[in-house]
């Protein structure tokens, strides 16, 4: 029999069902996996004891014929996502040893459909970051290394870092992340695995630790489109307690998969055609598009002339909601409190937060005070929601000629822990091709496509219109199959 | 337009964030490169546009005006939050004394 932990959320699922295996084994060789991968750094918190209790209720629901969508199958939970008493941090300090009193909607769904949680996964600070170096609990490693015979440690991307980590290294068969300008897709392209990010408001972000939240959304990470398709449906749907979800019914993704893309049109977005790009990465475009192709989809060149204007755009959004969501980290209601000898209240709050968040996270609170400050407001906040106004009008044209964009998902493949730490605007440029289908609430999708000359994954983009998950998933299904992506790190934690 | 280590100063103290002199003046060199890139924003003709507020139309609903309508996020639940205050006492959150 194949290893358990090589067995995707679909094969559990159905082998489970089967009575080939009991969710008890399944539950047990993942945390194996994960009490044996602690040089990846990938979780903040280990939750064996929950994975098997899920897994207990799985197999009595098999036996009593009441088996759950997702009955048997043991997830990672990006440390995000509050969860009922166990610590969630967002990879904060300021967060250190908070325990929520209450679950997040999309985790509670997850473990209604019978999920059983492995552990608290590791990402970037507050989810601020690309490359998950800015966590107060340390660097998560990529399981991947360059086949040049080196041995730098790598990046797994972020900020859900440790979801794409341990989804490549097989501590779960899926997860949760959340993106809010790529941070589900980029970890995905960095680590060979899929990822989607779902129309905003398809899955409630009530009990997320929030970011930006008119960027915010959760969605799943996997190893395969038909993992990321179950994953999804049991993490979308409407919520009353989030004011932004949308009152839709969830469709039926994984049913409705079909890599068949006759009479679909796939278009081809000249912008993100980068001077001075990686060859590979254009290479990787290439063959995709051919992909494509064979599948019976018809290419068209298509122009979204903001695209250049997308990042700074991010950059003013996302710090200028940061800095009002990360208002609430006041020393007073939970997390941190720093409280110098005869200090007052204002000293207490200034200590607190000078204590509790990290350089990346303060640059961001800095940016976003600095942009809704008084006499800068206009100039910087309104002129970004009007450019993102034309950006998302970018997109609305170029669907009126296609059906789904494909694009690369990174202008490069993982780079080196540290390589890109010292200069924060390099690091941006990391989420050049993410953040346009961010601004614009579109769902987007990252599935593996090609090594590149270095041995390391490289991930095409898809983005379709709003609401149209069934045509990113089945797009990315045809290219899963064609590509025929079956590498994988070689283990050495 | 450049800001100065007192600007830097001015807009920790709006945040709520305690710097030393030696953070400011590195903060004013990464403040300064990040906003001289996103000021290349200036040039777009937005003449006519309106500034985005909702990504994806839709109605933003308001929670029936109930007591307690839900149970998660209603009343009655005074110990849940309070749980993880750093300083909770007779059932309120504890500051630093604020009048003298």
């Amino acid at each position: 029999m194949t290893e358990l932990t090589n067995l995707t959320v679909a094969q559990i699922r159905d082998g489970h069902r089967a009575g080939d295996f009991s969710a008890v084994e399944v539950a047990e060789a993942f945390n194996a996996n994960v009490a044996g991968a602690k040089a990846l750094n990938a979780f903040i918190v280990e939750t064996p004891e929950q994975a098997l209790s899920a897994a207990e209720a799985a197999d009595a629901d098999r036996a009593a014929g009441t088996l759950k969508p997702l009955s048997g199958v043991p997830i990672g939970m990006k440390d995000l996502f509050c969860t009922n008493g166990v610590q969630t941090t967002a990879a904060s300090h300021m967060l250190e040893g908070f325990v929520p009193r209450y679950e997040s909607t999309v985790s509670q769904k997850l473990w209604d459909a019978g999920a059983g949680m492995l552990g608290k996964l590791n990402l970037d600070q507050f989810a601020m970051g690309s490359s998950n170096e800015t966590s107060y609990f340390g660097n998560v490693i990529s399981p991947w290394k360059r086949k040049d015979g080196g041995n730098a440690a790598l990046a797994p991307g972020g900020s859900s870092g440790g979801s794409s980590s341990a989804i490549a290294a097989r501590l779960c068969p899926a997860a949760t992340g959340t993106d809010t300008g790529g941070s589900i897709r980029q970890p995905a392209a960095f680590t060979g695995i899929s990822g989607i990010k779902p129309t905003y408001g398809r899955c409630s972000r009530w009990g997320i630790v929030a970011f930006a939240s008119s960027l915010d959304q959760a969605g799943p990470m996997a190893r395969d489109v038909r993992d990321c398709a179950i994953m999804l449906e049991n993490m979308a749907g409407f919520d009353p307690k989030d004011a932004t979800s949308l009152n839709l019914p969830v469709p039926d993704w994984e049913a409705a998969l079909s890599s068949d893309l006759k009479g679909k049109r796939v278009g081809i977005p000249k912008e993100y055609r980068l001077e001075g790009i990686d060859p590979d990465i254009d290479a990787m475009w290439d063959a995709g598009i051919a992909m494509l192709k064979d599948a019976g989809a018809e290419v068209v060149d298509i122009s979204l002339p903001h695209t250049k204007y997308a990042l700074p755009t991010y950059y003013i959004i996302a710090p200028a909601e940061a800095s009002s969501n990360l208002a609430r980290y006041d020393g007073v209601r939970y997390g941190l409190r720093d409280l110098p000898q005869g200090a007052g209240l204002q000293d207490m709050y200034a200590a607190t937060r000078a204590d509790g968040f990290g350089p990346e996270v303060k640059r961001r609170i800095m940016i976003g005070t600095y942009v809704l400050s008084a006499g800068f407001y206009d100039a910087y906040y309104t002129q970004a929601q009007k450019v993102r106004t034309l950006i998302s009008r970018d997109f609305t044209a170029a669907f009126e000629t296609c059906d789904v964009i494909l694009a690369p998902t990174a202008p490069s493949a993982a780079f080196g822990l540290g390589e890109k730490m010292a200069d924060p605007l390099a690091m941006y440029l990391n989420d050049v091709f993410a953040v346009p289908a961010s601004l614009a609430g579109l769902p987007a999708m990252s599935v593996p496509a090609a090594l590149n000359r270095e041995g390391l994954p490289l991930g095409l983009q898809i983005i379709g219109k709003a609401f149209d998950e069934q045509g990113v998933l089945n797009a990315g299904l045809a290219i899963e199959e064609r590509a025929g992506f079956t590498a994988r790190a070689e283990k050495w934690w | 337009m450049a800001i100065d280590q007192a600007t830097v100063r001015k807009i920790a103290s709006l945040a709520r964030i305690a710097i030393s002199d030696a953070e400011a003046a590195a903060m004013e060199g990464e403040l300064n490169g990040i906003l001289g890139w996103v000021e290349q924003l200036g040039e777009v003709d937005v003449t006519g546009v309106e500034p985005m507020t909702a990504v994806i139309p839709n109605t933003l609903r308001l929670r029936d005006d109930v007591i307690d309508a839900d149970p998660l996020t209603g009343g009655n639940r005074r110990d849940d939050i309070l749980a993880n205050a750093p300083a909770a006492m007779h059932g309120f959150f504890g500051v630093p004394k604020v009048i003298e």
